[in-house]
């Protein structure tokens, strides 16, 4: 092993080699998929080892002179940056505003780094920060301190968002991926697949008519009116890129478990169904940016979801599914017709395809 | 899923659970004996293992999956050419979605993107047009595989590139057809398939009028067959009850979209730009007549041409027994790479490449899985 | 192979003498060839592949169909025995 190498590996860790499969870093890499996990498992785990990040949630909640503090960091990097019902900025509020929400934290104070491209019209970022201090002012959050660096044009896609968070978490609550047991029922808040799609609406070459919208919105209070019903909730995700399936497999993995979904109870808007069908795309795998599941015990779930569908953010909520401890790390979906399907994580970005 | 107020018409009434459970129930009643069957189209594969028809299906109805994917049995050198040229300063390199994980010798068109290549998905093939408009020093060629279904679509390229005189455009053409694929799994002395469930949008395009000849040669029942749920299990019906009854003849269950002489205007542009060749598959090897090429007059818009990349010397993974598996004569969990040094992470050969692949299609709905458990 | 959508024509259009039209399908729109299907008129469905329309849907066809299909399934519960008896019965 050349020196380089052995000055790299700290003594007791494993060597993993190859790292990674592949020699340079592809779009699937960040689409949530396999890929990504990939890279988690292969890269940053073994580089960054902590029981924190061991957990790998969409957050860590830190214990700190005996405050529990909920933190989280995500990028933004859509485009196109202004879409049928959003723009980046107000993704960038409430993407991290979500992440902190799952723990069951109350989201306190966002920080904000800005990577802008030369050449992105003023116009084009005062109406995404005027946006984003919209979504900061509806989710209670403050802006407390940011960043900003301008890249060369080429380098940076007009403009790439990094917001970090500070939540509070006062309730004894541990609300995480392992958590999940057998028994316990799997709730939605709402239809899936739209935030996804109205992007792919407005992607060259693929663009459609219609009133697809980015469901983007902040989750927060919906989490606490539900955590009011039921403590019992033992795993919040919300499902962003690599969707509904991707977190359900997630969870499956972390807590040992088995799923099995109704597919008949899975509530999606007919014009998300129409462009899937088109462009020949499953909507369990498309992404999401107001939406969250819950994994509730059986005993709490009713209360649970009635108190979901008595908020806005809800009205559609619904229960899709049970954890059980058959074919554990495997969820299964009955399908339209009665037959099974196993529902595999994604492998890559969702491409349309003709076949 | 759960329908919006108006259920999508002429696609959700077959998916009927009840209707589903109905044919199910026809086909018990009707089967007296164990049957194999093959479903010829990627499609329809995608559609039997995405809502569990085999699992439905009573035991000794075995489905064999079909070498029904263009995008699996594109050959590798055809692969490597396509990188070659999407590698290209000066092209923009536009395919549908389906190509782009595809693994040739040393890697795929989305690595090749990672290295700074313009490759495009496009949903349809006249996106080109706008985008060779749109950037006239650029060359935009256009990946056109598929069966005779996308081959008018992709004729239409060609033909409207002429008409607007874009010299920017051109295609690299990787056409198949079904018929030979048919004849070739039959004509194969371990042919184990008694009946078909036959391509229903390749034959809304060319009608049936070539199964009839097939079915009346080698006496094999052909139902054309649509792509829902209950289509299929309707298709699978027909040609079961023929089985038993002993008939051999082709029957038409997607009549709702294919008529005997199919689309006579797709056709026509489909002649005057393309004419029928030999081409070679990848995991099953060279069949005559069993592809297009573009005509004479058209080939100044043929990338390989246009193009020089050179021969290129290509081989497979020895342990792959894909060409037995698009024949039908063994199936995914048969082959000892499957799921294990083989999946669509890294797949070692044709029918794992893309989802539609009957390993890939077994693999993604966890067949292994179910097989390992049965021991 | 091969993904086909049905989808209904809600308005054609001449593009620099290619024949096209909107489809819709399930509330989404898209701009669809319709070289291919020279007959189709507004209201009427097509199956669409690759942004084509391939096929036109025979309504009628379908309707027949998909009839006895549904019949099918009703026979199924009432059992064998009651199935010949019962079909005149039986609304499709």
């Amino acid at each position: 092993m050349p020196d380089e190498e052995k000055r790299r590996r700290a003594p007791g860790e494993t060597c993993p080699a190859p790292i990674l499969e592949h020699k340079q870093i592809v779009m699937g890499h960040g689409s949530g998929g396999k890929l990504t996990q990939d890279l988690i498992e292969k890269l940053f785990l073994p580089n960054f080892s902590n029981d924190y990040l061991a957990q790998l949630n969409d957050q860590a909640v830190l214990e700190v002179n005996g405050a529990r503090l909920a933190f989280t960091t995500d990028s933004f990097v859509v485009t196109p940056i202004f879409f049928p019902g959003g723009d980046i900025g107000r993704l960038a509020i409430n993407g991290t505003v979500n992440d902190l929400a799952m723990s069951g934290a109350t989201p306190r104070f966002i920080a904000a780094a800005f990577i802008l491209e030369e050449g992105l019209p003023a116009d084009d970022l005062v109406r995404v920060v005027e946006s984003m201090r919209e979504a900061a002012r509806e989710a209670g959050v403050l802006l407390v301190t940011g960043d900003t660096k301008v890249v060369n044009r080429g380098k940076g896609d007009q403009i790439f968002i990094t917001t970090t968070g500070l939540g509070v978490l006062e309730l004894p609550l541990r609300i995480s991926a392992d958590r999940a047991r057998s028994g316990d029922r799997i709730l939605l808040s709402g239809t899936i697949g739209d935030h996804g799609m109205a992007i792919m609406s407005r992607r060259e070459g693929l663009e459609f008519e219609g009133p697809i919208e980015s469901d983007t919105a902040a989750l927060h209070a919906l989490v606490a009116a539900m955590l009011e019903a039921s403590e019992e909730i033992h795993c919040l995700r919300d499902p962003t890129r690599g969707g509904v399936a991707t977190i359900l497999n997630e969870i499956a993995a972390r807590s040992g478990v088995g799923m099995e979904l109704e597919s008949r109870s899975i509530p999606v808007r007919e014009s998300v169904k129409g462009a899937c069908e088109i462009l020949g795309l499953d909507p369990l795998y498309v992404a999401n940016e107001g939406k969250l599941v819950a994994v509730v015990a059986p005993e709490a779930a009713d209360a649970v979801l009635e108190r979901m569908r008595h908020h806005p953010l809800g009205r559609e909520a619904c229960c899709i599914g049970q954890v059980v401890a058959a074919h554990p790390r495997r969820v299964l979906v009955k399908t339209e017709i009665g037959g099974t399907r196993v529902l595999d994580v994604m492998l890559g970005e969702p491409l349309p395809r003709i076949c | 899923m759960k329908l919006g107020k108006t259920p999508m018409k002429y696609l959700d009434e077959y998916r009927d659970a009840e209707v589903a459970k109905g044919l199910l129930d026809e086909i018990r009643r009707v089967q007296k004996q164990p049957w194999v069957l093959m479903e010829v189209c990627g499609g329809q594969t995608h559609s039997i293992v995405r809502y569990g028809i085999d699992d439905l299906l009573p035991r000794d109805i075995e489905l064999v999956h079909g070498p029904g994917c263009p995008v699996c049995v594109t050959p590798l050198e055809l692969i490597d050419k396509a990188h070659a040229i999407a590698s290209r300063r000066d092209v923009i390199f536009c395919s549908f979605g389906d190509m782009l994980r595809v693994p040739g010798s040393e890697s795929d068109l989305l690595t090749v993107k990672s290295r700074g290549a313009d490759v495009r998905v496009v949903y349809s093939p006249l996106d080109c047009l706008k985008i060779a408009r749109k950037y006239p020093d650029k060359q935009v060629v256009f990946f056109a595989i598929g069966f005779e279904t996308t081959a008018p679509a992709n004729a239409m390229l060609v033909w409207r590139a002429r008409h607007e005189g874009l010299t920017n455009v051109s295609v690299l053409v990787s056409h198949v057809l079904v018929p030979p694929a048919i004849e070739a799994i039959l004509d194969s002395p371990w042919n184990r398939v008694q009946g078909f469930l036959g391509p229903g949008h390749v034959c809304a395009i060319m009608g049936y009028r070539e199964y009839e000849e097939i079915s009346a040669r080698y006496k094999v029942p052909i139902a054309i067959t649509g792509f829902e749920p209950v289509d299929l299990l309707e298709g699978v019906l027909m040609a079961v009850k023929q089985l038993e009854e002993g008939r051999a003849e082709v029957e038409n269950q997607y009549a709702r979209a294919v008529t005997r002489e199919g689309n006579v205007a797709a056709q026509k542009i489909v002649f005057s730009v393309f004419e029928v060749c030999a081409r070679k598959w990848r995991g099953v090897g060279p069949i005559p007549q069993s592809g297009y090429r573009l005509r004479e007059e058209f080939q100044s818009f043929d990338a390989e041409r246009r193009f020089d990349v050179g021969a290129i010397d290509t081989q497979e993974p020895a342990v792959c027994i894909s060409g037995e598996v698009l024949r039908g004569i063994k199936k995914p969990h048969d082959c000892p790479a499957f799921g294990a040094e083989c999946t669509p992470m890294h797949p070692l050969g044709a029918t794992m490449v893309s989802s539609e692949g009957a390993c890939a299609a077994y693999y993604l709905y966890g067949r292994h899985l179910k097989v390992k458990a049965e021991g | 192979m091969c993904l086909g959508i049905p989808g209904q024509v809600v308005s054609l259009e001449d593009a620099a003498g290619l024949r096209m039209g909107k489809v819709e399908f399930g509330g989404i729109v898209r701009d669809v060839c319709l070289e291919y299907a020279p007959e189709v008129a507004v209201g009427d469905y097509v199956i669409v592949h690759a942004g084509f329309a391939i096929s036109r849907v025979d309504e009628q066809e379908a309707a027949r169909t998909y009839q006895l299909l549904e019949e099918m399934g009703q026979l199924d519960e009432l059992g064998p025995n009651e199935a010949g008896e019962d079909a005149d019965e039986i609304s499709g």
